[in-house]
């Protein structure tokens, strides 16, 4: 245990005093904030407010809650597995600077080691990602609160799957670089394509039926949708309690990627769960196995 | 204990990376409580050598055990027993070096109070009191050796493990940690594998092995290779030419005098006994590692040129 206590403490110390790989985690982040407040926010906005009858009003409230959690969602869909890759960097960076083989004169199985790489991950991961939570939760309540205590609690559960995801996948792409070149590349590209490839900057509804039947195939597409849903739920029973048809409603949902579908089938929000687990338990299978094969041939 | 245990022993060790063999059938052994030199220009085979020694990399053929262990069947008690410090240093620059020495302490097991004492004894030892708590990057060249040092001794290991440890450093820093490393082989009996440019430090080693394109090229200790290998000098001062073509030598011309190469101190005996008169002011110099080096691979040991 205390192997893995002091990886997870020196990882975390070395994550947060460098600043280049702090503010590198921040920019997908950023990216999607200044979208919003240059125009998602107003699209958003008129979306709804034309997609309704003119029968039917409903209140600014209902809207700009309605605006702060898809924003919120997006959010932290990106950052859980964003943050999560750029902390994961210190495996790479380690290998880069040969400070990997410190390590390896040590008395500790590399599979511990790797071990302790993806715990300090998920640890500091969660830090980072339950602060951005939390500033959500306070920008909701600001714009306008329709969230239940369930939807608050399916919320840190929904964080603490996407961590796991981000976690395990950032580990498995992580494993075999070992230059600064590399480490530069995977932090660009992560940075900059998976906001868009997990729906977060645009909907994925807003694709072409192609892309739209490939982002299907991703789990990311459920890990963002099961966000969406749990932040959105109490959004679309406030707009049904304001006399918005429920037909109404679901094709808001529709257009917001709550209800994603695969092979013709919607995907229940408890499907995406289950969806999200069964990747975290593959490719983290796939790691363990990768780890200690790798141990195995070196015993060999 | 004494130098009669084996501390290493290699025996017909082969690695190759594709088509190049880094290192090629080699045998040696390090005597417990010896100071061993391995040395060879970049490239010759010394660093692999190493990390097959301390389990970074396995070896295509042949074995190494360390402490009677072999190191693929006890690879964890081998590493137990082994501090390296590492041609380039392997801490962490944002890291304090309390932080850097606790963080490596754990992978050995050594946390709490077994740390704080451990930690207290290495900053008395060297000298680290007025920069443990700051980071690592922003240290000296000098005060980031030193901790290199303490952190491969922190978990007290009896093989140490010095690649070019003294490289770049000042003089004064040198003698200190050689001054310390001296102290630790007296005190706690501690075996030193070393490698280094410094031919000084290479001709203070127990034993000297030089390795060439992957392949031992001569062994032994530096009196026995410098006796092998090198012709001493002999400066003999204030005489004429005439008076040095008497000796019937090849000679130089130097500054004050003329200099000849001789087999032996025996043959310089013989000369004086038959020309005293010539002998008035002389000096015999042996030859130095770096003249063995040089006659070895034809290469200067640091200069990488043939």
């Amino acid at each position: 245990m205390s192997v893995l206590a002091s990886m997870i403490s020196r990882n975390r110390k070395l994550f947060f005093r460098d600043k280049g790989m702090f503010f590198s985690s921040m920019i997908t982040p950023v990216i999607l904030i200044v979208l919003y407040v240059t125009f998602l926010a107003k699209v958003y906005k008129d979306s709804f407010t034309s997609n309704l009858p003119e029968t039917v009003s409903i209140s600014h409230k209902l809207i700009n809650g309605a605006v702060a959690g898809q924003l919120a969602a997006a959010l932290l869909a990106v950052t859980c597995v964003t943050v999560t890759f750029c902390v994961n960097l210190t495996m790479i960076q380690d290998k880069a600077l040969g400070i990997r083989k410190d390590f390896d004169i040590a008395p500790v199985s590399r599979p511990r080691i790797y071990l302790g790489y993806f715990l300090a991950t998920v640890l500091n991961s969660l830090m980072i990602n339950g602060l951005a939570l939390l500033l959500c939760l306070g920008y909701i309540k600001l714009m306008g609160w329709y969230l239940t205590a369930g939807d608050v609690m399916l919320l840190i559960v929904d964080v603490f799957i996407l961590v796991m995801f981000g976690a395990v996948l950032s580990s498995l792409i992580c494993y075999p670089l070992t230059t600064q070149g590399q480490l530069s590349a995977v932090g660009t590209i992560i940075s900059a394509f998976y906001g868009f490839i997990c729906g977060a900057y645009m909907p994925i509804s807003s694709f072409g039926e192609g892309l739209q039947k490939v982002m299907s195939y991703l789990p990311c597409t459920y890990g963002t949708a099961m966000l969406k849903n749990h932040m959105l739920n109490g959004v679309f029973e406030g707009m049904q309690a304001e006399g918005l048809p429920p037909e109404i409603v679901s094709s808001i949902g529709d257009s917001l990627d709550c209800n994603p579908v695969f092979r013709g089938s919607a995907v229940a929000p408890g499907t995406m769960m289950v969806i999200m687990l069964v990747s975290i338990l593959i490719l983290g299978g796939i790691y363990l196995l990768i780890t200690m094969k790798s141990e195995n041939s070196r015993k060999q | 204990m004494g130098f009669n245990e084996k501390m290493i022993q290699v025996d017909n060790l082969s690695k190759s990376f594709g088509s190049v063999k880094a290192v090629d059938d080699i045998s040696f052994q390090v005597k417990r409580g010896e100071l061993f030199a391995f040395l060879g220009v970049n490239g010759a085979g010394k660093s692999t050598t190493i990390s097959m020694i301390c389990g970074q990399n396995t070896a295509d053929r042949g074995s190494i055990s360390v402490n009677g262990m072999d190191t693929r069947k006890s690879s964890r008690r081998v590493k137990g027993t082994i501090g390296v410090v590492f041609q380039d240093s392997a801490l962490d620059k944002p890291l304090t070096g309390r932080e850097n020495l606790k963080s490596r302490a754990a992978l050995y097991g050594i946390t709490g109070k077994s740390f704080e004492c451990r930690l207290q004894e290495l900053i008395r030892t060297f000298e680290l009191e007025e920069f443990i708590d700051r980071p690592f990057g922003k240290l000296s060249g000098g005060q980031r050796r030193r901790l290199d040092i303490a952190r491969a001794l922190i978990h007290k290991p009896e093989l140490l493990i010095l690649d070019e440890p003294t490289t770049g450093l000042d003089p004064q820093t040198r003698r200190m940690i050689w001054s310390i490393i001296q102290e630790l082989r007296e005190k706690d009996g501690l075996t030193v594998f070393l490698t280094t440019h410094y031919m000084e430090e290479a001709a203070a080693a127990d034993y000297v092995v030089i390795i060439d394109h992957g392949k031992i090229v001569a062994e032994g200790t530096p009196y026995e290779l410098k006796n092998e290998y090198v012709k001493d000098t002999l400066n003999i001062y204030g005489i004429t030419e005439d008076e040095v073509k008497l000796l019937d030598m090849s000679y130089k011309e130097i500054r004050d005098g003329y200099q000849l190469r001789v087999e032996t101190p025996a043959a310089v005996t013989e000369l004086i006994q038959k020309n005293p008169d010539i002998f008035r002011d002389y000096e015999l110099i042996k030859g130095g590692m770096d003249d063995v080096f040089l006659a070895v691979t034809g290469k200067v040991l640091g200069g990488e040129q043939s």
